[in-house]
């Protein structure tokens, strides 16, 4: 009685469309629309993020050579005559990371994927609160204006890394970014951390609560699973930052001395005694460390729903994989120490930490045998979305093998910092989870706009992108390995170093082409949005509930009663069916027996 | 160099629009759909894989045939050569498994490739082949962390006790390195202390007499001030706002004057040290433990050769120690290039000048080290030297 209820008020909001614009596209609280805006914003920040690695990539394969690209980007303070000034490359590099780190991967990835995946995978007419999800945007968007806004500040942005290490992120005059635009990137960072907060506690409380009729816990898509650990690390973690943050600001404008001690600058000693450093370091990468794995656990949820649908095969070992998934969120919370080995921090500590850090290399080891045993004897179909997901395989153990060199606080003595360093966080977490986005963007681009992004742009998007990646991260260890520093604005002042002045040529030209390659896809996104060809509603031939949706968006996302779930996610190809598929709403039959036992 | 650029980048865009143009009408003409990929597609891209597996590893034996050689030369210090041998077994390890997990990865892609009749198979899951393969990075990794630690743990401890100490000390954007002097101890220092002539803060009679009596002069300048600007006024209010901190200063530089002279000898620790800058001397084979410190931001002191790291934290010592076992001509011969020298650099975003905040180290015998020692003048001097220089300054004004 109550679902006829509920479904009759479906039915007849789906049939009134003369909603306002700015309820149905701005002040949205459907989870689908939140999804697109995350999606929207977030692209647009990224190429942000990427012009500004282009400019000072220039800056680095032709040191203080003149472009007139700099000047008219940066004007005449910043690139007098079209030479980058130093610190406006340290404000390049800083806001070029906060952008990519945050914006792009933990706001853009988790908010357009769990907002789009959670209530459509799980069965659930929206997220738990509309309302909530609808301020968690809200909060983003705002968070993004202040950040872009930074950028225009007369002393420059923030420009003490993305790390913003106190003493430098607190005083002005150590580094003029550390002024008006240190204190607008702590009031964006502020604004993020209630933004993902929020959207956090709402995307758990939907998945515990909201799953339809017979949607077990067993039988989430990994897809849900991933964001599920995903949303429990960023609730636990991102307040720790904020409470840094807030440190910070103390810090910065009331004179208090929690970071800061026995400091002589500009001519003064400060007054301030008893301060550590080192705290905040510790609390800033009691959040970082998991938000590396804020980042990952989306992408390898995305690449595991990819890779399965697209091999027409079960994922191997979903149970293995879900165990691998809540290992990995549950050791993420117990290595950050391992960035900081050289600071000064006790040595006992370099070797409990060395010791937990390995231990995440076996379940992501187990994830990338899954994944490859999932392709063997498959059927495999490259979509454009399905490259990108074994691309993301191949970069995530690329970037994943060094990280068991620089998890080893004796080798990390000589690597810390270096170029090395660069190289393997940039290729396990920045090309592992930017290959996943798009995995997911052309998966899931019909659910999200009706339309198909063009399949032949897909591929050329596809292999620019992984040719130009490892062109520009590969050579980049051998960097590392001659002690090349990172954030360092030329290296002509070192003989010792010239040898790579050709490499750095070869590694901004890799760069230009795949940041041109970015290009063919914005064009594929905004052309197919009104061009593309119409989405079948099942596209791909998944078995996951998103697809039982009707192509165009209604409120409540499915126009009768919700479905009932019957299976796990990945009868694909089994035995004594018609179809290489069955989707989750289809009964099980006599005799047939459901998961990783069916046979 | 802007007109290739800007060449390269109008080529890049023409070349989009024309291939945009061409999908799209290949596209309209034989009617294929986005979401279906034709065999003909289907197998380019599994070739496609293939080929790209051969590209990357050829490009992996490229770099490392090409730029190999310019890499960090073998270590230069005792414990350098461990972390080496360290560094190549985790080489063997790493390489093996990107090398078969690749193969595999891109192989599986390009062998089951959709073809005609062939179905997947349904295999879920295989509890054998799962223990094998979590069993197995287990007992690996366990040697890896086992050796790691343990390199780790031999690195960081055993230290001998007759080493040589040097105090690197850090500013933006320059380093300084301070020789304990004759007495082999290295004197106080405190950053209330750090004046133009004293940029290391370093305590000594004079320089605290010389810091009161700056400190006094500063705010009797400050009062004149004051007592000219307009009462309650922003001016006034700021001078005395500066007015109260120099008492503060004063009040806690002349504690630290009480409190040192409970034993007069701190105060003279100070006065043989030897501070170089640019440049600083190690005898090889010996032991030397470096206490690290900084007075305004986060450095790193990195020296590659050495393998050595540790960053210098203001208001907070850390110290690292290693024993550099191969003289700066021997590296010069190892590495065939009569211009090598030892580097030290700053390797923790620091500000502008960052890129260049560095010192070379040379390692040399003991007697050539004892020799260019004494040729350096001690702190005492040098003040002594920079004050009179001043106060010439003052009095040909």
């Amino acid at each position: 009685m109550e679902a006829q209820l509920e479904t009759a008020t479906i039915q007849d909001e789906g049939h009134h469309h003369s909603e306002p614009f700015i309820t149905k596209y701005l002040f949205s609280q459907d989870h689908k629309m939140i999804a697109k805006q995350f999606l929207i914003t977030g692209t647009i920040m990224a190429f942000v993020g990427m012009i500004m690695s282009l400019l000072f990539r220039l800056q680095l394969a032709w040191p203080g050579e003149s472009f007139g690209i700099l000047n008219f980007f940066l004007g005449d303070k910043w690139a007098p005559e079209g030479v980058l000034d130093p610190n406006m490359y340290l404000a390049l590099v800083t806001i070029h990371g906060t952008i990519m780190v945050f914006f792009l991967l933990t706001a853009g990835l988790s908010g357009t994927f769990a907002n789009l995946l959670i209530p459509l995978q799980i069965g659930a007419r929206d997220m738990a609160s509309g309302l909530i999800n609808m301020l968690s945007y809200w909060f983003f968007f705002l968070s993004s204006v202040i950040m872009i806004m930074s950028l225009y500040v007369e002393a420059g942005p923030a420009s003490a890394g993305w790390t913003i290490y106190p003493p430098l992120s607190a005083l002005p005059k150590a580094i003029p970014g550390s002024g008006t635009g240190m204190t607008l990137w702590l009031v964006s960072m502020s604004l993020f951390i209630v933004s993902s907060l929020l959207g956090g506690l709402n995307y758990i409380v939907t998945i515990i609560n909201l799953r339809t009729k017979g949607m077990k816990m067993t039988r989430l898509p990994l897809s849900i699973w991933a964001l599920f650990v995903t949303a429990i690390l960023g609730v636990l973690s991102f307040p720790v930052l904020l409470s840094a943050v807030l440190l910070l600001v103390f810090d910065r404008t009331f004179g208090t001395s929690f970071y800061l001690s026995d400091i002589y600058i500009a001519g003064e000693a400060l007054d301030s005694t008893g301060g550590s450093p080192l705290l905040f370091q510790h609390l800033f990468w009691f959040l970082g460390h998991p938000e590396v794995y804020i980042i990952l656990l989306p992408s390898l949820g995305i690449t595991s729903e990819v890779i399965s649908t697209n091999s027409r095969k079960p994922i191997f070992g979903y149970r293995a994989m879900i165990g691998s998934i809540l290992a990995i969120g549950f050791l993420s919370f117990i290595v950050w120490a391992h960035h900081m080995y050289i600071t000064g921090m006790n040595p006992f500590l370099g070797a409990v930490f060395t010791f937990t850090t390995l231990l995440i290399a076996i379940p992501s080891a187990v994830k990338v045998f899954n994944y490859i045993t999932t392709l063997w004897r498959g059927s495999i179909r490259f979509t454009p979305a399905m490259i990108f997901a074994i691309g993301m395989v191949s970069t995530f153990i690329t970037g994943g093998v060094t990280g068991i060199i620089l998890a080893d606080a004796a080798l990390d003595i000589n690597l810390h910092d270096t170029y090395f360093v660069v190289a393997h966080f940039h290729i396990v977490m920045g090309l592992s989870a930017v290959l996943a986005m798009f995995a997911g963007v052309y998966h899931w681009y019909p659910k999200m706009f009706g339309r198909l992004l063009n399949k032949k742009l897909g591929y050329l998007h596809f292999w620019l992108t992984f040719v130009s990646a490892y062109g520009v991260f590969f050579p980049q260890h051998f960097q590392g390995l001659a002690g090349v520093p990172r954030r360092y604005y030329s290296w002509t002042e070192y003989p010792l170093f010239a040898d790579f002045a050709d490499l750095s040529i070869l590694i901004t030209i890799a760069a230009i082409l795949g940041g041109l390659a970015q290009f063919i896809f914005l064009y594929n996104f905004i052309y197919s949005m009104y061009r593309g060809q119409k989405s079948p509603q099942n596209p791909w031939q998944s078995n996951t509930l998103e697809w039982t949706t009707p192509v165009k968006h209604i409120h409540g996302n499915w126009p009768g009663e919700l479905p009932t779930v019957h299976r796990w996610p990945y009868d694909y190809s089994k035995p004594g069916k018609d179809q290489d598929f069955v989707p989750q709403t289809v009964p099980l039959e006599e005799g047939e027996s459901d998961g990783e036992s069916g046979h | 160099m802007n007109i290739l650029l800007a060449v390269v980048v109008v080529l890049g865009i023409i070349t989009l629009t024309q291939l945009i143009r061409v999908f799209e009408l290949t596209k309209s003409l034989n009617g294929t759909k986005d979401n279906e990929v034709t065999d003909k597609e289907n197998n380019g891209i599994a070739n496609g894989f293939m080929l790209y597996l051969i590209g990357l590893f050829s490009f992996f034996i490229w770099l490392v045939w090409a730029y190999g050689p310019f890499l960090l030369p073998e270590a230069a210090s005792v414990h350098g050569e461990k972390i080496d041998l360290l560094m190549n077994f985790n080489w063997a390890i790493i390489i093996t498994s990107f090398a078969i997990t690749h193969i595999l990865l891109f192989y599986f892609a390009f062998k089951y490739k959709r073809t005609k009749g062939v179905k997947a198979d349904f295999v879920t899951h295989n509890a054998k082949l799962e223990l094998v393969w979590t069993t197995v990075p287990a007992i690996v990794l366990a040697i890896v962390i086992i050796y790691g630690i343990s390199t780790w743990n031999d690195i960081m401890t055993d230290e001998p006790e007759d080493a040589l100490t040097i105090e690197l000390f850090a500013k933006q954007f320059d380093w300084t390195a301070r020789y304990a002097g004759e007495d082999g101890v290295l004197g106080k220092s405190n950053y209330r202390l750090i004046s133009g002539t004293n940029p290391m803060g370093l305590v000594t009679l004079e320089t605290i007499v010389e810091k009161l009596a700056e400190l006094e002069k500063k705010k009797a300048k400050l009062e004149l001030k004051l007592s000219n600007a307009e009462p309650n006024g922003t001016i006034a209010e700021n001078t005395e706002e500066k007015i109260r901190k120099i008492d503060k200063h004063f009040a806690k530089v002349f504690a630290y004057q009480k409190e040192m002279e409970m034993d007069s000898n701190l105060f003279l620790t100070g006065h043989d040290d030897i501070p170089v800058k640019v440049e600083f001397h190690l005898p090889v084979n010996k032991p030397v433990k470096f206490f690290i410190r900084s007075r305004d931001v986060l450095h790193s002191v990195y020296m590659p050769h050495f393998r050595a790291q540790m960053n210098a934290v203001p208001g907070m010592l850390t110290s690292f120690y290693f024993t550099p076992n191969k003289t700066t001509d021997e590296m010069r011969n190892i590495t065939k290039n009569p211009e090598f020298d030892y580097l030290l650099l700053c390797n923790k975003i620091c500000g502008a000048a960052h890129y260049n905040m560095q010192m070379n180290i040379i390692v040399e015998s003991e007697e050539k080290y004892n020799a260019w020692l004494k040729e350096q003048p001690t702190f005492f001097a040098e003040e002594a030297r920079v004050d009179k220089e001043l106060k010439e300054i003052v009095a040909s004004n």
